[in-house]
């Protein structure tokens, strides 16, 4: 019985060392463990947990402060204050708000399947958060560099399907089955037009991970020109801006913000598939949904905006001028990616929602095909670029 | 047969044991309200869905029944005014009047002429105020919120000049028979005036933010299609009606008090977006309306000062007891026909108080046109007909 724990050290980082670092290695922590613990796994692991720690307290401090942007920005765009009363401007609000969501009672409804409707909201929470391992924030700020980045990132939002539909099941109640029912129909659907865009920056770049995809951006007219939505292809078709657009509009979609909000489409089902979660199991869907807000948001600026680099900035500037480097390049991340989330909220606050039939039609009738054309107008230029060269 | 569920085990001819598991799939009965966020009060609508699809709806009222015709014929004519804001609370001037002229009518009383003005200027106004709670919660019922704000910032201009005018915000009892209870404050000719122009370029503002929205038109455009026929059928009245392009505004088909003294066009539905009766006509009779009530109440703002001397809005009553006679007028509520019958035997009250209320008629269509309707239009159906529950149950 106690075999599994007589397995040393060293048998476990051989074992792992053939196995593991093709796949998964060490990134912005790499090294700070291996004098303590001697290299090899346990190192790897450690760097890769105390990054997934630092990272998940990033992550979880996005949602508190976009729920009071949020806020304040749709009060500026209704003509009304917003709150204001907790601490400057207030800032604090979503701390009250956390504080009130930790008081408050924890129902679960008497003929909810129990198990289920308890494992929902960590499903959906651990799938936002795990993936906000895989998105370079500077060319070396990353807990985890994956050669195949992309396809983690993207297998890890999937995981937030399957906890809605556990939420909405186990409820056992109408509206939340329905919400569970949109969201699995929509998730599912857009995923296609998302990764068509995505197959589409990978074939162009040659990269599967984030950090290369976004070196492949460095460069080009006044530092831009090489930036993905500023490519375009046989005829000057600007394949590269017309798909960020569908990807954007795919991941308003997978992300159920306005005007796809139709899971939680409260004039219509209530609240959708959290209509009977209160207090913390709540707020858990709600942290998924704001952190998600901002890692797509990510994703998109590391796809589609050169990631950290600037116009008018060499990318060298960033490399070669250390931690102040990183930082900088941490910073123009962030804004850009908030930028995308601003949008996000301003299109909430402006549009009305879309039908279900709509939100199907949209995608397969339209984001489809055009994410096809592009992916062939790209293959058709890097073709042809390969050729010439 | 087998049962739903039913696991069936056979042998086939090649000796091969078979099972067959009976699947049915089953509609779905829904609850929709009485606490839900947008049947705009205590609706409950009971709906069987196929999926997204209803099959059928049944629409439940009774959950703020408050007895208001009984009441009616329980107290004083003079006392049932305060009733009267509470059944339509969102048009409580529109329902003062209607029920002022009932019993005006059954006394033969005869209202000062600067009343009468003043009593179309306030329902005007209302009316505004209505439809703009109409525009706003509509938006909101298909997802869009900031129209409601939008929509609450005029109004609550208007509550204020109603507020500066009787003293109240929501339930005004301003209108009663015999005439008002006071004579405009001094400057609320002008605020008034004032409001109309601010109101005509805010709503352009409405315009662009919502009725020209390509999401707001896809989503209301085509859907639950009233015919004109079917809309007499069921009763229809007020901007539902016109919607259908049946021309029918109590305003102008019977005037009462001085309609028939002002300009006015009568908006109806032209199929602009989509087919005649549509969810987008129903909506955008009532922004046009919106329009016309504010080039009413500029014209009666002129009229009531040019023609009449301030401080003459009230006639005495002598006695409340009037001779055994019976009376009904509807006049043009915001949601449409809202009429008051009034059989009187003599005495101080009326033996028999009856109102038809246009919410409750307007609504009895939905078991007519929801089937076949996904279950997103369900709201922007029950929304474009505009209810109040209040008045439904009364």
């Amino acid at each position: 019985m106690s075999m599994a724990f007589l397995v040393t050290s060293e048998t476990l980082s051989n074992l792992v060392q053939e196995t593991v670092p093709p796949y998964v290695s060490h990134g912005i922590f790499h090294g700070i463990f291996d004098e303590l613990l001697g290299g090899g796994l346990l190192g790897t692991l450690a760097s890769i947990a105390l990054g997934t720690m630092v990272i998940a307290g990033f992550a979880s401090g996005l949602p508190a402060f976009w729920t009071w942007a949020e806020r304040r920005i749709a009060g500026r765009i209704q003509q009304r204050p917003g709150p204001n009363r907790v601490g400057p401007f207030g800032l604090l609000q979503a701390i009250a708000d956390g504080v009130k969501l930790l008081f408050k009672e924890d129902i679960i409804p008497a003929n909810a399947s129990r198990l289920l409707f308890m494992l929902a909201p960590g499903i959906v929470l651990a799938g936002t958060f795990g993936t906000f391992a895989m998105l370079p924030l500077s060319p070396n700020g990353i807990v985890v560099t994956a050669p195949l980045g992309i396809y983690i990132i993207v297998s890890l939002m999937a995981l937030e399907v399957i906890g809605v539909i556990m939420a909405g099941w186990a409820s056992n109640n109408k509206w939340s089955i329905l919400g569970a029912m949109r969201e699995a129909a929509q998730m599912v659907s857009y995923e296609v037009p998302m990764g068509l865009c995505i197959l589409l920056v990978v074939l162009a770049t040659g990269h599967l991970d984030l950090q290369g995809v976004v070196q492949e951006q460095e460069g080009g007219f006044l530092h831009v020109g090489n930036w993905m939505i500023f490519r375009s292809g046989p005829m000057l078709f600007p394949w590269g801006l017309v798909a960020f657009v569908v990807f954007y509009i795919s991941l308003l979609a997978n992300t159920k913000r306005a005007p796809f909000d139709l899971p939680e489409a409260e004039s219509e089902l209530v609240s959708g598939y959290h209509t009977e979660y209160s207090g913390m199991r709540f707020s858990f869907f709600f942290l998924a949904e704001y952190a998600a807000m901002f890692l797509v948001s990510g994703l998109a600026v590391c796809m589609f905006l050169g990631g950290w680099n600037l116009p008018f900035v060499p990318a060298t500037f960033f490399r070669e001028n250390g931690m102040i480097g990183e930082l900088l390049a941490c910073a123009v991340m962030i804004l850009k990616s908030f930028f995308l989330v601003f949008v996000m909220v301003w299109l909430r606050w402006t549009l009305p929602r879309i039908r279900v039939d709509q939100v199907m039609g949209l995608c397969y009738k339209y984001l489809t095909p055009i994410a096809f054309v592009c992916l062939v107008a790209a293959i058709l230029t890097e073709g042809l670029a390969e050729g010439s060269s | 047969m087998s049962q739903p569920g039913e696991l069936t085990e056979s042998i086939t001819e090649d000796g091969e044991r078979e099972f067959v598991l009976d699947v049915r799939t089953q509609d779905m009965q829904i609850n929709m309200g009485p606490q839900h966020p947008s049947t705009h009060g205590v609706l409950r609508v009971v709906i069987t869905a196929d999926g997204e699809i209803i099959t059928s709806a049944i629409p439940y009222m009774g959950y703020i029944h408050r007895c208001a015709e009984k009441i009616g014929e329980s107290v004083d004519y003079d006392m049932f005014v305060p009733y009267t804001d509470r059944y339509d609370y969102l048009a409580a001037m529109n329902n003062n009047v209607g029920y002022a002229l009932t019993v005006e009518k059954i006394m033969g009383l005869e209202v000062p002429p600067r009343a009468t003005w003043l009593r179309m200027i306030v329902s005007e106004l209302n009316r505004v105020g209505s439809h703009l709670v109409a525009f706003g919660s509509y938006g909101m019922d298909l997802g869009a919120f900031t129209p409601f704000l939008y929509g609450f910032r005029e109004r609550e201009w208007m509550m204020s000049l109603f507020e500066k005018i009787c003293g109240a915000r929501l339930t005004y009892s301003y209108v009663f028979p015999g005439g008002v209870t006071n004579d405009a404050p001094e400057g609320w000719f002008d605020e008034v005036l004032q409001f109309c122009d601010v109101f005509d370029k805010k709503w352009r503002e409405y315009d662009a933010l919502l009725t020209r929205n390509k999401i707001f038109i896809e989503r209301t455009k085509n859907v639950g299609i009233v015919s004109s026929d079917l809309a007499l059928q069921f009763g229809w009245t007020g901007p539902c009606l016109r919607a259908s392009a049946v021309r029918y505004d109590l305003r102008e088909a019977q005037p009462y008090m001085f309609y028939d003294q002002v300009n006015f066009n009568v908006p109806i539905g032209r199929g602009e977006m989509g087919s005649i009766g549509d969810c987008w006509d129903r909506y955008q009779v009532r922004m046009l309306e919106m329009l016309q009530s504010t080039r009413i109440v500029r014209q009666c703002v002129e009229r009531c000062l040019a023609d009449t001397s301030p401080g003459e809005v009230r006639t005495t009553l002598k006695s409340l007891k009037t001779a055994p006679s019976e009376a009904y007028v509807g006049i043009e509520n915001p949601r449409g026909e809202l009429g008051h019958y009034i059989m009187s035997d003599g005495s101080d009250t009326a033996y028999r108080c009856k109102i038809r209320g246009p919410s409750f008629c307007n609504l009895s269509i939905l078991t007519e046109i929801l089937p076949g309707c996904m279950l997103a239009d369900v709201v922007a159906i029950i929304g474009s007909i505009d209810i109040v529950l209040g008045e439904v149950d009364r």
